[in-house]
């Protein structure tokens, strides 16, 4: 997400710093380049309104004109309005004191609730707490069957209708059946999946607030599409209005959204965007944090979550053992798959590199080259290696290329290309360890 | 209601927008702010910047002329904005499904692609059951293996508009799933397949990588198919539509556009966006939940609902 809106900003901001003196005008032009951009990743054109002025009101002010790094500070009041602008903290889920806490999910139809269902209900077990999914959607066909099938994957139970053909008032019945299950079986959090519905369907908006008024849930997440155009407005409002929303997911925030919808939400209703999800698997969801993301839509970055990740996928142990290794020279082919395998239990390559400051430029060079595919294939490679054959590289000649080769359906060339990353692994390591290591790695992030 | 009304009322806004700002850029001339007001409602129809820059311009023209004194001046604007979009349009008129599958060969292979949750099961189940009532044989085939129940919910559509559905289990290749129903179709002589496929963000070059294998195995088994290949299309869906049409046309070659959930209050402009840049049909728009709100689109009518009142 945020690709275009990033690149834009990254070219109008460095455009700006590269001034010693600003002007108004200058600022204008820059201003006018922001406004372009907002309009064209489909945030709301109000808020881009809005917005614009306030950058404007600060940004002339002559504390920013005569400072001695005019562009530096323009950038800072930018960063700070996009913050607000996403709602300044990260809030997270409200949990009830006397369990079960019921988190009431809605939205429009094919906005991935049913999936986000299933990612909330994998985040919860994953923190120890007992969960029930509740299917409360009787008019998708087999949206219940969806459903069944999330939970048998997560080992989750799901509480569905007796009948298969419920009628409106047994939604209702459904939800509170479920959140009386989830009380008298001592579950900690109960998840209503509510069938998906227009804004302007009054009678099943309705129905939507009849079952946040009989089942009283501590949290009403909107799950909305993170490609929303001008229209995410109007749908987050009178899904609010009605129903009474506290908080938002955003999902299929992978692709090239543009991410208006994120920006237009969260301005619009001053309900905090709660959580992203980033992909079709279930372990896809991610927090959100406004600060974090506006630093990456101005394209600084966002290393906090990625150090966040490597500390979820390293263990500690892990992270020692590799360090000496490292530092003892002695880097071998099993480190090296160990290592890519760690990196991609990090997510996709795609993630990890959005998150490194200019990664947008990264990412375009990759575009779709550093697959998931090409790490599998890596790995097989390797595994098609003798021990000996990992712990040194050296021997390994002509004829047991073939093998290897053949052993994990690459080529003699994916194999030679494979031993020459390798060693440039190696050699990377050693320039990192010979002194100063840090500095160098900060240096040359830095220069991506 | 028909669809026509219903989008008319969804417009009503933008309409009402567009009007008013219209009439005071006639009463006052061209100020900024009336000329603000126009923009903003043409960019909330998400028309998309470029569209709605060249419609400012064409409007600021018209402006200019000299012989602006016409009889109904702001008459006169909304003509020239409705001119200016219909042309961007023209490349989007094309046959409806039913003639492009008289005219074409037996069995007529329909694939339908998009991003997650757009309404592809649900667009596939309703064409199937309006060719049925239009006397042809179809025939469903289940290619999306990857969602949980995805085969389930395709099936109990078939079901209730009684046409077969060729399925195999959850997680099975979805390649495959396609030869057999091409297969089954040749067998039971089916006048259609309509190949429902998994939703794919148009990102991911593994995933499109799939479609392409699906797109290559229906060519080796029957020369010509697919002979259509449906682009589905959420209408609330902004900017973001011309990036998915533009990688899906890349990958798989679409060759018509199904624009959904036009039952809200989503526009829908990026149409026309899409038109312009990949002159692909609109063969379809889906405006409501029953069967018959699956329509055949008409560029007119569509610019029309834009822009003047019911």
């Amino acid at each position: 997400m945020f690709q275009a809106l990033s690149q834009k900003f990254e070219k109008i901001l460095k455009n700006l710093r590269g001034h010693g003196v600003l002007t108004e005008q200058n600022i204008a032009e820059a201003l006018k380049e922001v406004r372009l951009a907002l309009l064209e990743a489909d945030v709301n054109f109000k808020i881009v309104k809005d917005f614009v002025d306030r950058v404007r009101e600060k940004a002339v002010g002559q504390e920013v004109l005569q400072s001695l790094t005019p562009g530096h500070q323009v950038v800072k009041v930018v960063w700070e309005e996009l913050r607000e602008l996403m709602g300044h903290e990260q809030v997270g889920l409200g949990l009830s004191s006397a369990p079960p806490t019921v988190i009431m999910m809605v939205g429009l139809q094919g906005a991935g609730k049913t999936t986000t269902c299933g990612k909330l209900a994998r985040l919860f077990k994953q923190q120890g707490r007992r969960v029930l999914l509740v299917a409360a959607d009787p008019r998708r066909p087999a949206a219940g069957d969806q459903l069944a099938s999330l939970g048998a994957t997560l080992d989750v139970p799901v509480h569905r209708a007796d009948r298969p053909d419920a009628s409106s008032t047994d939604v209702v019945r459904i939800c509170v059946d479920g959140a009386e299950r989830g009380r008298d079986q001592g579950y900690d959090v109960v998840i209503l999946d509510t069938g998906g519905r227009l804004h302007v369907d009054d009678a099943l908006m309705g129905e939507l607030v009849e079952v946040k008024r009989a089942v009283g849930p501590q949290e009403v997440l909107l799950v909305a599409d993170a490609m929303t155009g001008q229209d995410a407005v109007t749908m987050a409002e009178r899904f609010d209005q009605r129903v009474g929303l506290t908080g938002v997911i955003l999902t299929k925030v992978e692709g090239d959204a543009r991410g208006g919808a994120v920006l237009s939400i969260r301005a619009a209703t001053g309900k905090p965007v709660k959580f992203l999800g980033v992909g079709e698997k279930l372990d896809a969801l991610e927090v959100f944090h406004p600060d974090r993301m506006a630093s990456r839509i101005l394209g600084m970055g966002d290393v906090l979550s990625l150090i966040e990740k490597a500390q979820e996928a390293y263990s500690q142990e892990q992270a020692d053992a590799i360090q000496k290794k490292i530092t003892a020279k002695t880097l071998t082919l099993e480190d090296f798959r160990d290592q890519i395998g760690q990196v991609s239990r990090m997510g996709s390559m795609d993630q990890i590199l959005g998150m490194l400051p200019g990664g947008q430029r990264l990412k375009d060079l990759a575009a779709g080259g550093v697959s998931e595919k090409e790490i599998k294939r890596v790995v097989a490679m390797i595994d098609s290696m003798t021990p000996r054959e990992r712990r040194d590289h050296t021997v390994i000649n002509g004829s047991r290329k073939k093998r290897i080769a053949k052993g994990s359906g690459t080529d003699v060339q994916d194999v030679n290309r494979l031993i020459k990353q390798y060693l440039a692994a190696r050699k990377m390591m050693k320039a990192l360890t010979a002194g100063g290591g840090r500095r160098q790695l900060a240096q040359a992030l830095r220069s991506f | 209601m028909s669809w026509l009304q219903r989008l008319s009322q969804g417009l009503a806004k933008t309409r009402d927008a567009v009007r008013g700002s219209l009439d005071r850029l006639i009463g006052r001339g061209p100020d900024p702010a009336a000329l603000d007001e126009l923009e903003a409602a043409l960019i909330t129809a998400d028309l998309g910047v470029h569209t709605v820059q060249r419609l400012m311009e064409r409007v600021q023209t018209e402006l200019r002329r000299r012989d602006f004194d016409a009889s109904d001046p702001s008459r006169r604007l909304l003509l020239a904005l409705k001119d200016t979009i219909q042309a961007q349009l023209r490349g989007c008129e094309g046959p409806p499904v039913e003639r492009l599958i008289e005219q074409g060969s037996k069995p007529y292979v329909i694939l339908a692609v998009g991003v997650n949750g757009v309404g592809k099961t649900t667009t596939v189940a309703k064409l199937a059951q309006r060719l049925r009532q239009g006397g042809k044989a179809p025939l469903l085939v289940a290619a999306d293996t990857f969602r949980a129940a995805a085969i389930e919910q395709l099936e109990a559509w078939g079901k209730r508009v009684g046409v077969d559905v060729v399925r195999h289990h959850q997680g099975a290749d979805p390649s495959a799933v396609v030869f057999d129903g091409l297969s089954a179709a040749k067998a039971r002589a089916a006048d259609v397949v309509l190949i429902d496929t998994a939703g794919r963000l148009h990102t991911k070059a593994n995933l499109m990588d799939e479609l392409k294998k699906m797109k290559r195995v229906l060519a080796r088994e029957l020369p010509g198919a697919p002979h259509e290949v449906l682009l589905v299309v959420d209408a609330t869906v902004g900017q973001n539509a011309l990036s998915q049409a533009r990688l899906f046309n890349d990958a798989v070659g679409v060759t018509g556009i199904v624009l959904t959930k036009l039952d809200g209050t989503a526009r829908g402009g990026i149409v026309v966006a899409i038109a312009e840049e990949l002159k692909i049909p609109v063969r379809l728009i889906g405006v409501g939940e029953a069967v018959e709100d699956l329509q055949d689109f008409h560029a007119r009518e569509f610019v029309d609902a834009l822009f003047e009142p019911a």
